[in-house]
């Protein structure tokens, strides 16, 4: 059953929050997300959902409860942006290394200073060392099936790590948008019911969480954190195939936007990749061979699916909307340079930084690389790695 | 229709501009269209300039960038006539403006020679209708005359939805909401 609405990302997002119905939600508002958790709010006052609220004073607590209710065998969810994320990044090294299955809508937006409240991939990029698995979204959409997605994916008994779901702030948050959303049935059965394997609450089985672990131990958990990691790619494509079944919408590591033939690709993550496929249609219309290449999932890094996308190309642009401040480009630039390295294709990879703190991706400026990269693959040569998009200078 | 139709509005804080381009988008996706309707969100004040746009389409729209090259350009409050408005707007541009200026008045203050001008005086349409100067909800009235693209009956149909949706608690605007749309609608005047 589907059903054509005309919604925006948070309202989408709090859609598929409810029909999850989790245990507990625990979480703090925060510009743009703060939709997400206030109409969820209301779905729990109106009884709409059998879910425990918990009011939190930071987000460092809010991750904090989420912990808990998870560690006691809770479906546990959260939400979060910018400044709330960075408040909440010790605990979500906590979270993942406790193997605990709680997902969670980023609404991205850039860090301060200076005091900015729109879109980038900042608050993003500062967990994607964390043992997290990152989720990317294009539209509302997208936003809302990786959000139901995202629970099978965590709870899965060979990943058990927690998964955010990440969208715009604003572009995506708070635009209006026609999506097609499932029926509560339909997702009540795809999410199925949660049973955790050990939990604390568990008095026949009783476990202990979050103990001290010396050198003799904590290098072994942290490489089953990353075997969890290598097993939940094969997990993510498997819950994509049986998602595609109930929705019709197509869901793997990452999307491939008219690359077979492709001479010059942009990889790029969340709502600018659709900026950058209405570029490619009007490019394709007069003969170029450009394709796009999203992301889907961020961590794990899918660098087979890269390799495999982009194996052919001549010419790759990144473009990150997230700084590092290594004077050698953004984050999915050293990622996706290191994926294509091993090709020995010669495949030349240049990188943009954009739309840092909400600086408008325009169509132009997707034009733009592909012009660069049109000169680059016909001189042979990448002078320029690191590139600044949409800048003054 | 062109492949995808966009739409630029120009207000300021507090006119309504933002809920007009989402109720605006939210009725004419009932027609089975695609849209998109989203604010440029700066700091939000009283009074500042804003703008809000749309994307309307027969296709998914897959672009997410700001409006640059509106077809239709909707002016909330006739004191941001100027430059920026004209902006990036083609030959062909559709201009509804909130004024009690007649469309030849407005196209001397725009120094326009092309594009078609719309007026209404939604302040004074919606101090009868609805009680308070909000002309937000009459100019969808008149983009529903200049545009022709969605029937005035089926789109009347649509907001009703809509209004009844969002002022559950408020019944008492709904009807002054849909007579403000109404009267824009019949009084608004073209070249």
């Amino acid at each position: 059953m589907k059903n054509k609405v005309a919604i925006t990302g948070n309202e989408a997002v709090a859609q598929a929050m409810k029909q999850i119905n989790p245990d507990v939600v625990a979480a703090y508002p925060i510009t743009p997300q703060t939709e997400v958790v206030q109409i969820f709010s209301s779905f729990v006052s109106n009884g709409q959902v059998d879910t425990e609220f918990v009011t939190v004073e930071s987000e460092h607590s809010a991750m904090s409860a989420a912990i808990g209710a998870s560690a006691a065998g809770a479906r546990a969810m959260t939400a979060t942006s910018s400044q709330g994320l960075a408040l909440m990044f010790e605990m979500v090294y906590i979270a993942s290394s406790l193997r605990l299955p709680i997902v969670f809508p980023v609404v991205n937006r850039a860090l301060s200073g200076p005091i900015n409240i729109h879109c980038d991939h900042s608050d993003a990029m500062g967990v994607k060392d964390a043992g997290v698995i990152q989720l990317f979204s294009e539209n509302a959409q997208e936003a809302y099936d990786n959000m139901i997605q995202a629970v099978r994916i965590a709870e899965h008994p060979d990943v058990l790590l927690p998964v955010s779901v990440n969208f715009d702030g604003f572009i995506t948050s708070h635009a209006l948008d026609v999506l097609e959303v499932l029926d509560d049935e339909t997702v009540k059965n795809f999410v199925g019911q949660y049973q955790p394997e050990e939990y604390l609450l568990d008095a026949q089985n009783p476990v202990s969480m979050g103990n001290f672990d010396m050198y003799d131990f904590y290098f072994e958990h942290k490489r089953q954190q990353v075997a969890a990691m290598e097993a939940a790619k094969k997990v993510i494509e498997e819950v994509g195939k049986e998602y595609e079944a109930i929705s019709g919408r197509k869901y793997g590591l990452v999307d491939a936007y008219r690359l077979d033939d492709a001479e010059m690709a942009v990889v790029v993550l969340n709502s600018a990749a659709g900026s950058a496929k209405g570029v490619v249609d009007e490019l394709r219309e007069k003969g170029l061979k450009v394709g796009v290449l999203k992301p889907r999932v961020f961590r794990p890094f899918p660098f087979e699916a890269v390799q495999d996308a982009l194996k052919k190309v001549k010419a790759v642009a990144v473009l990150d909307r997230a700084e590092t401040f290594s004077t050698l480009g953004g984050p999915m630039f050293a990622d996706v340079r290191t994926a294509l390295y091993d090709l020995k294709n010669d495949i030349k990879v240049i990188n943009y930084v954009y739309g840092l703190g909400g600086r408008d991706l325009r169509l132009e400026d997707v034009e733009k690389v592909f012009d660069d990269l049109a000169n680059i693959v016909k001189s042979g040569r990448a002078d320029k790695f690191v590139n600044y998009l949409g800048l003054r200078e | 229709m062109k492949k995808v139709l966009e739409v630029r509005w120009h207000a300021r804080g507090g006119q309504g501009a933002k809920t007009a381009a989402l109720m605006l988008a939210e009725s004419i996706a009932e027609m089975g269209k695609y849209v998109q309707g989203f604010p440029e969100y700066g700091p939000e004040r009283m009074g500042a300039p804003i703008l809000a746009f749309n994307r309307i389409s027969d296709n998914p729209i897959h672009i997410h960038s700001n409006v640059i090259n509106p077809d239709i350009v909707i002016v909330l409050d006739p004191t941001l006539l100027g430059p920026k408005v004209t902006q990036g707007v083609g030959d062909d541009g559709i201009y509804i403006v909130n004024t009690t200026k007649t469309p030849q008045q407005v196209r001397e203050i725009l120094k326009i020679s092309s594009g078609k001008i719309y007026t209404v005086d939604a302040n004074q349409i919606s101090l009868d209708t609805i009680g308070r100067v909000i002309p937000n909800t009459p100019l969808m009235g008149a983009f529903v005359k200049a545009t022709q693209l969605i029937p005035y009956d089926k789109f009347m149909e649509n907001m009703k939805a809509e209004l009844n949706k969002k002022f559950k608690k408020k019944p008492e605007v709904i009807e002054g909401n849909l007579k403000a749309i109404e009267r824009a609608y019949q009084e608004v005047k073209s070249e």
